[in-house]
């Protein structure tokens, strides 16, 4: 087993329900399980099924029996699908060392648009972000697969570009194993597209700082 | 996954969400039948026992409601088979008469009742505590503080179940439900349990007489929980701190003690068993203590208990909570409680924002009907029809996704909601009133599923008495908001069998209803249906129907393209005041702020094409897809 960089290792992965946040989640708590780690998952969905603020916590243990839920601050990756999410999520989980990844199109709440609401000023989210932690990555996955003509594999992508971040508890080798066992046919060909696009999106950075091989 | 649930590969260690965990237990159990009505955070577990129920050699059913599973499980039970009936937030209210009989009748086979409680209401209408209802119940009551211990707890309850011949309740929360973790598998059964005749002479009748053995079966219960696994203690032998906690307390707590560093002088009481509680166990770690915490969410109901033994032993202890009846646990409550107990110092958090001082709090993000809703037409059309009337009519609401069209999702379309089923007998009492001054329109909606759960009754009872309203059955073809799954109308069952469905209208007819059906998506017709029908007296009937739109997204087949023309729109000129997106509301109708115009999103539009025909500029086009 590979040694964590935190250990508890705590994942926040944010966004709107219907993104794939719940499948998200899952498909990297299943990988860590595999590879022999203690893991638990919390997830909040709320109401509804559609629309509303979704959050998971994914904790990784090489030793511990851990409790579902991720204490205020100690988020050690967050992976966004939206930049207020990711925000609203930072604000609460975020430390000095967290390092965040997201998406970074918005998906105006109701409010904004009924004109009762103002979506925050995008720039000002992003410098906060950034303020908030260690590194804020902008990966445009919605964009990206809206491109090959299915954004519903953004989840998919953005989880790509998670696993070639530092420190990431998996490798994309590890990770796309598990979409191989996970999906079939067409939906397979789809996720390991984006899932590749996520990946590339990583490498393409200048200032990734991604570790080659992995 | 559920690859796991019937992998007969003891020892392989598995990531499981709590409620595949019930299922797994259930299986490892040998179960002979299941009933259950969907609903959070349980709703998934009936699913998958359901499309495992033939390989695995037993029943499983969708019941129109939480009465008819659990007295459908009784009679398996009579049987001797052992019964499971699974039960979502608010559904042992709903069944709350045949428990409280049905404990004092006991049970042959084992009988293992799921009760799922949504602290903090994530999805659901209110907090309801199920801890109370086993000492008003007098019913034996356990609790999982892990997914591996809520999958061996199944088998553990049936067995209890048999050896006392009395339902067993197993308390879950949504944290479990949803929650994910590793679990070990154990052993499948080669066979069911084995299914016996009724003897002419069985018995299990709700009767008076039995009070006293139903009391005595409590009292043998107790004796054997004061040597439960499910009950842990961990800590000094002797503590003058002790935490006494449940459910999901145990971990959070746990991580605080060991992150405190204070596991040599605080002791950790964790109780799967909630009722009867280990009293002898409980009180031999409290007549140690001087200060006790107790963990635990919404109602004080472990507090109360455990000043009641504290009591009846004489124990002078300073009892101490989390101070707050509301909302679930969290590992940072539970880190400032333990703290405040123990006098040990939270370690400093490298948090950021601490430096720099208020931010604005970030706008919320309002829950809404999904892009191409049939309800949002309705509501669309129903807050028109009655704000026609001089003094607008009364609308009543029910539970179901149709719940969210009390705020801006639905343009605040109803106007009070009590309880699943309870629309039509509000609006019923309501509708009594017009021949006593009350001049105003009453109407009140149900979904289709929620139809045959507890509106038919009530129904019944309206047109009876002939009550003028007007009841709409939003029949979206579906169980929505919990997940699709099959209800009479439906014509599947849990196992995927094909049947005859039962007809809302015909129903309705045989109930001596007037019956009229219009689709929400074609705007003008139903509009002045609507109108009409609210102008005739008596109880009238109309179901709107219109498939949900995740349901056909699900589906498949093709979507048609809806685009608006830029040349068309008249943006933030045009008198409409941005009706598509402000108005109207759906997720796929978008703002582009920068050049003033309306946009449909690509990525939330399902192409249902309503708002096409709602553009006063005529500036949406729908392009493409199968002809409705």
């Amino acid at each position: 087993m590979k040694k964590l960089k935190y250990d508890p290792l705590n994942i926040v992965i944010c966004g709107i329900g219907g993104q794939g946040n719940v499948l998200a989640s899952e498909l990297v708590a299943s990988t860590m399980t595999e590879l022999g780690y203690h893991v638990a998952v919390g997830e909040t969905y709320g109401a509804s099924q559609r629309g509303g603020s979704v959050m998971s916590h994914v904790r990784i243990s090489e030793t511990e029996e851990l409790g579902v839920l991720i204490s205020h601050g100690e988020g050690n990756f967050i992976i966004g699908f939206e930049p207020l999410e990711t925000l609203r999520i930072a604000r609460e989980y975020s430390n000095s060392e967290t390092v965040i990844i997201y998406d970074p199109r918005p998906v105006y709440p109701l409010g904004v648009l009924k004109g009762t609401q103002v979506y925050p000023e995008m720039e000002a989210m992003k410098e906060e972000l950034k303020e908030l932690s260690a590194k804020a990555y902008e990966v445009p996955v919605a964009e990206i697969t809206l491109e090959t003509g299915n954004s519903k594999a953004a989840n998919i992508a953005l989880l790509g570009a998670f696993s070639r971040l530092p420190g990431a508890p998996l490798s994309s080798e590890e990770l796309r194993e598990v979409l191989t066992t996970r999906f079939k046919g067409d939906v397979l060909e789809m996720n390991l597209k984006a899932f590749d696009l996520g990946c590339k999106a990583i490498d393409d950075m200048d200032d990734s700082g991604a570790e080659s091989g992995r | 996954m559920e690859w796991t649930l019937t992998a007969n590969e003891p020892g392989k260690v598995c990531l499981m969400q709590g409620n595949e965990a019930i299922v797994r237990g259930a299986l490892e159990a040998g179960i002979n039948f299941a009933s259950s009505y969907p609903g959070s955070p349980s709703s998934q577990v009936l699913g998958m026992l359901g499309n495992v129920a033939e390989e695995r050699g037993f029943y499983a059913q969708w019941a129109t409601n939480e009465i008819s599973a659990l007295q459908g499980c009784m009679g398996a039970s009579f049987a001797n088979a052992r019964a499971i009936c699974i039960m979502k937030q608010n559904g042992l209210l709903v069944s709350a008469d045949a428990l409280f009989c049905g404990v004092q009748g006991g049970v042959k086979g084992g009988l293992v009742l799921i009760t799922s409680d949504d602290p903090d209401a994530h999805s659901s209408t209110n907090e309801f505590d199920s801890r109370n209802f086993a000492p008003a119940a007098e019913a034996i009551m356990l609790e999982p503080m892990t997914m591996q211990e809520t999958k061996d707890m199944i088998p553990y309850a049936f067995e209890l179940s048999e050896r006392h011949h009395q339902l067993v309740i197993v308390r879950v929360t949504t944290r479990i439900c949803h929650g994910r973790g590793n679990v070990v598998l154990g052993e499948l059964p080669e066979k069911a349990h084995p299914i016996q005749a009724v003897d002419e002479w069985d018995r299990m009748n709700c009767v008076c007489y039995e009070h006293q053995a139903t009391l005595n079966k409590l009292k043998a219960v107790q004796e054997e929980f004061e040597n439960c696994p499910f009950n842990t203690y961990q800590g000094p032998e002797k503590a003058e701190k002790l935490i006494i906690t449940s459910g999901t307390g145990k971990l959070y707590a746990k991580e605080a003690i060991s992150r405190l560093g204070v596991a040599e002088n605080v002791g950790l009481l964790a109780l799967g068993t909630l009722w009867p509680l280990p009293e002898k166990t409980i009180t031999s770690y409290m007549k140690e203590a001087k200060e006790v915490l107790v963990l635990e969410e919404v109602d004080p109901y472990l507090m109360t208990q455990v000043e009641a033994i504290a009591g009846r032993y004489g124990l002078n202890i300073k009892f101490s909570d989390r101070g707050t009846n509301v909302g679930e646990l969290s590992p940072d409550e539970v880190l400032k409680a333990i703290s405040a107990l123990t006098g040990a110092a939270i370690p400093e958090k490298r948090v950021k924002q601490n430096e720099q001082g208020e931010k604005e709090p970030l706008i919320r993000r309002e829950l809404t009907f999904c892009a191409g809703c049939p309800h949002r037409a309705t509501f669309y059309l129903l807050k028109k029809a009655l704000r026609s009337e001089k003094i607008p009519g009364i609308s009543i609401g029910d539970i179901g996704c149709y719940f969210m069209a009390g705020g801006e999702a639905g343009f605040f379309g109803y106007q009070v909601c009590n309880a699943m089923g309870s629309g039509i007998n509000v609006a019923q009492g309501l509708g009594q009133l017009t021949s006593y001054g009350l001049n105003q329109k009453v109407v009140t909606m149900c979904g289709d599923s929620t139809f045959f759960h507890t509106v038919m009754p009530g129904l019944l009872n309206a047109s009876y008495h002939n009550s003028d309203m007007l009841m709409i059955v939003l029949d979206n073809s579906a169980t929505a908001m919990t997940g699709f799954q099959p209800h009479p109308g439906t014509g599947i069952t849990a196992m995927g069998k094909t049947v005859e469905p039962m007809s809302i209208e015909a129903i309705c007819l045989a109930m001596g209803c007037s019956v009229t059906i219009a689709d929400p998506f074609d705007i003008e017709n139903t509009q002045q249906i609507l109108l009409d029908l609210l102008q005739q007296k008596g109880l009238k009937v109309l179901i709107m129907k219109q498939p949900c739109a995740t349901l056909k997204s699900k589906q498949g087949g093709p979507k048609k393209t809806v685009r608006v023309n830029p040349d068309k729109c008249l943006g933030d000129g045009c008198g409409c005041d941005k009706f598509c997106s402000r108005v109207w509301g759906c997720p796929g109708n978008s703002w582009d702020f920068e050049n003033g115009k309306a946009v449909i999103d690509p990525v939330s539009c399902v192409g249902c094409g309503v708002c096409a025909k709602l553009c006063p500029a005529g500036a949406i086009e729908v392009e493409g897809g199968a002809e409705e």
